[in-house]
């Protein structure tokens, strides 16, 4: 970096320091941009790419000042708020790859992103929503005035003839902007009626239509009461809550898009003619040979063909010792090569590997969770009936008992609907849940489904996976008396070389050890230097009696008795509080694992988990949750590797930390990052204050309904009585759902 | 009452004007990155290369 002269970076740079520093990686993956390029309208290229490591204003004032030295390259603009860099220029003079591995070689990782993807229906969604609160907005805004001026006429001495064109500029406002703005409510609303159902949409267009129209009815008659201003406000409330709910949403898919988009990998075929050319995924098809590197993801199903290596599991299986693989071992997409590279001849794709078993698994189990019901939605079939039913009711007697005039009954009828029109109850939900959202992305937490906090709220079971979740999947050595300083400082020298997680914990334990010379490493089997072996126990044969109970390493040298290292997979640090405070506030806590019970059993012991089983498969664990669900437990699942995306389905609401496979990410309702547990008991936390306030809030909308109904049904309301209650009623609710915002986290 | 007249076109004309800039903005891509824009302010031009500054 002080090669570029750019070394106020760290001046500019605000660190968080849980933020784990940013290193430039050897093995960057090269990608094939070609797919990813659009062509502008004028001539020009334009590529997107996510970028991972991102973390503070200084970050995107690097790349830029990086890509601005950069020759050809016509604009170069990182959004911060989408974490993703555009960069356009000439086709014929400028070098993108260049570019793009300048960017690289400062430690962030980019990966080509489609534009056109699946966030682009939302994206428009969300603008016409922006634009539709703009048009109401103004409308609102015009009219009150038009509104305020009739108000204050009705006390002093404003004629009919002034009132009237008042009125008149009013409906020339509010009609058209009803028109276009009213259409995000109207839309659903027919399709609710279309199918049947009621929603929140549909008391609310309504409301909005009649008091139009019943507005218009009295200013062409040249009576005093016309509700536009309501109307118009009433929209333009509604349309403040929409938005902020669509946009919270919109950005957490967002980040969890371009954490997908990291994860593609492109896969390395050997070609029969000995050539290696890089493939998409989807283009790989059976008796194919496929290259996989070592620390590589293996991409397909197959079979070594040739090499040697460890392969980690732990996505799969949930087991957190690699398993040696040799010539002839079948391999699973989706586990991790560790020490040698391989040559893997393809059995299976698309349709037929275990991992697309496993996606059927959580399709299968995303259906069945669709029926879950919104709070909001609930209500709104309760609610709509009984408030239609109110003003029919009203019609009937003002016209039947009371004697009134038709007209004058229906005005009255109308009046009531409008008043009841569920402005403040349209809020209530949303704005709480867009609070707590903007509160929980600060803190690295994307809630991805709508109505993930709801049922998080309701939750009196966490089920936890072990590695992965628990452990951060990383061995570390145990200290016991198997071995000596000297030992260790040995058997850390060998180790130095190799990046088996348990040779890494070897060299973490001892940091300072001196590396040994001509250091051999035998994939699958263990480390050589000279006379002196270090691996596992067949390989330095060693026949001492006792089953290992745990990872383990074995130093042998000449002269003196084999050492025994042995390992385990240390829990996340603040997993003991966690599970702990969970515990205290009531809850019943499981570890559900596909590792070896015997592992399992010692982790829950030392966590204090009493409810744990090991061994468990895939579909097992699904099968699990079933039974706690058919229990009448309602369960989150928190879990990160392949294994757990059928129960993460299965779960009444799912989470899996950020560094979880994709598919388990895809299929969890909330994704937490960092290295910390702490985010799941904080979003437990805040999911029941959330739900408290939406509970509030409810009740300040019935409260107020309570007040104003009676006015409404005995025909006292005006619309200034209307226009206040509403914005009051409105008010309050959104202040008080602020408070799920605020507060600092223990 | 009859600065009516010309007054509430006048007010009605002024909304639109900013309903106007306000939808043109958004066209033009300004509300894509509300948090960049908080911080690029802060950006310093480089400092000139003979060292005057």
């Amino acid at each position: 970096m002080r090669g570029l002269g750019l070394d106020s970076y760290y001046r500019r740079r605000i660190l968080d320091p849980s933020i784990r520093p940013t290193r430039p990686d050897a093995a960057q993956p090269r990608f094939d941009f070609a797919p990813y390029l659009r062509a502008q309208p004028d001539g020009r290229v334009a590529l997107t790419l996510a970028v991972d490591g991102l973390h503070c204003a200084a970050c995107v004032w690097l790349i830029e000042s990086v890509l601005a030295r950069e020759p050809g390259l016509e604009s170069a603009r990182v959004n911060m708020t989408t974490r993703r860099l555009r960069i356009v220029w000439q086709p014929e003079n400028a070098d993108p790859d260049h570019a793009v591995q300048r960017v690289m070689a400062l430690g962030y990782r980019l990966t080509p992103f489609d534009e056109v993807g699946a966030d682009d229906l939302a994206t428009r969604r969300q603008r016409l929503l922006l634009r539709a609160m703009a048009v109401a907005g103004f409308a609102a805004g015009n009219i009150m005035l038009l509104s305020v001026s009739v108000w204050a006429g009705q006390v002093q001495d404003m004629g009919p003839a002034t009132r009237d064109l008042m009125h008149w500029i009013s409906a020339l406002i509010a009609l058209p902007a009803i028109a276009y703005a009213g259409r995000p409510f109207f839309e659903p609303a027919l399709a609710a009626l279309a199918a049947r159902r009621v929603n929140m949409d549909v008391p609310i267009s309504l409301a909005v239509l009649l008091a139009a129209g019943m507005s218009l009815a009295q200013t062409a008659t040249s009576q005093p009461h016309a509700y536009f201003d309501s109307a118009v406000t009433l929209l333009f409330f509604l349309l403040i809550g929409r938005y902020l709910d669509a946009r919270s949403r919109g950005r957490a898919r967002q980040v969890a898009a371009n954490l997908l988009a990291l994860r593609a990998r492109a896969v390395t075929v050997l070609d029969t003619d000995g050539s290696t050319r890089v493939a998409s995924p989807a283009d790989v098809r059976a008796g194919m040979t496929v290259l996989v590197a070592a620390g590589e993801r293996v991409p397909v199903d197959g079979a070594v063909a040739d090499g040697a290596s460890d392969l980690d599991t732990a996505a799969i299986t949930g087991e957190s010792v690699p398993r040696p693989v040799r010539q002839g071992d079948p391999v699973l997409a989706g586990t991790v090569n560790l020490t040698g590279p391989l040559r893997v001849v393809v059995t299976s794709v698309g349709e037929d590997t275990v991992l697309a078993e496993i996606l059927r698994l959580v399709e299968t189990a995303e259906q069945g969770r669709a029926r879950y019901v919104a709070l909001a939605d609930r209500v709104a079939r309760l609610y709509a009936p009984v408030v239609h039913s109110l003003a029919l009711v009203t019609f009937l007697g003002w016209w039947l008992v009371l004697g009134a005039g038709v007209q004058a009954a229906l005005l009255i009828a109308i009046a009531v609907l409008i008043i009841t029109c569920p402005c403040a109850l349209a809020l209530a939900v949303p704005a709480v849940q867009v609070a707590a959202a903007g509160r929980l992305m600060r803190r690295g937490v994307l809630i991805k489904s709508a109505t993930a906090l709801e049922r998080l709220a309701g939750i009196d079971t966490v089920v936890f996976d072990k590695t992965g979740t628990l452990t951060d999947g990383r061995p570390r050595l145990l200290r016991d008396a198997g071995w000596s300083q000297s030992d260790l400082a040995v058997a850390a020298g060998l180790a130095a070389s190799s990046r088996h997680p348990l040779a890494r914990a070897l060299s973490r334990a001892a940091p300072d050890a001196e590396p040994a010379a001509r250091v051999e490493e035998i994939p699958g089997s263990g480390l050589k230097s000279g006379d002196v072996l270090l691996g596992s126990r067949d390989w330095c044969g060693v026949a001492e009696a006792g089953e290992s109970e745990g990872p383990e390493l074995w130093l042998v040298r000449p002269g003196s008795a084999p050492r025994r290292f042995r390992f385990e997979d240390t829990p996340r640090p603040d997993a003991e509080a966690v599970i702990g405070e969970l515990l205290r506030r009531g809850l019943r806590v499981e570890l559900l694992s596909g590792d070896r019970p015997l592992a399992v059993g010692a982790l829950a012991g030392r966590l204090g988990i009493a409810r744990w089983r090991g061994s468990c498969t895939p579909a097992a664990k699904a099968a699990h949750l079933n039974a706690l669900a058919a229990s009448g437990r309602r369960v989150l699942m928190v879990g990160d590797g392949l294994n757990d995306a059928p129960a993460l389905g299965h779960a009444r609401v799912s989470m899996s930390p950020a560094d979880a496979v994709d598919i388990a990410q895809n299929a969890a309702d909330v994704v937490f990052q960092g290295e910390q547990l702490g985010p799941v008991a904080e979003t437990l936390a805040l999911a029941r204050q959330s739900h408290r306030l939406v509970l509030q809030n409810l009740g300040l909308a019935f409260a107020y309904n309570a007040l104003t109904i009676p006015l409404a049904m005995s025909g006292m309301v005006t619309p200034l009585i209307a226009a206040i209650a509403m914005s009051a009623s409105s008010v309050a609710v959104v202040g008080n759902a602020l408070r799920a915002g605020r507060g600092g986290w223990r | 009452m009859s600065a009516l007249l010309y007054l509430i076109p006048i007010a009605v004309l002024l909304g639109l004007l900013g309903l106007g800039a306000f939808l043109w903005a958004l066209r033009a891509g300004q509300f894509d990155d509300l948090d960049g824009a908080a911080n690029r302010i802060l950006f310093d031009d480089e400092p000139p290369e003979d060292g005057k500054s």
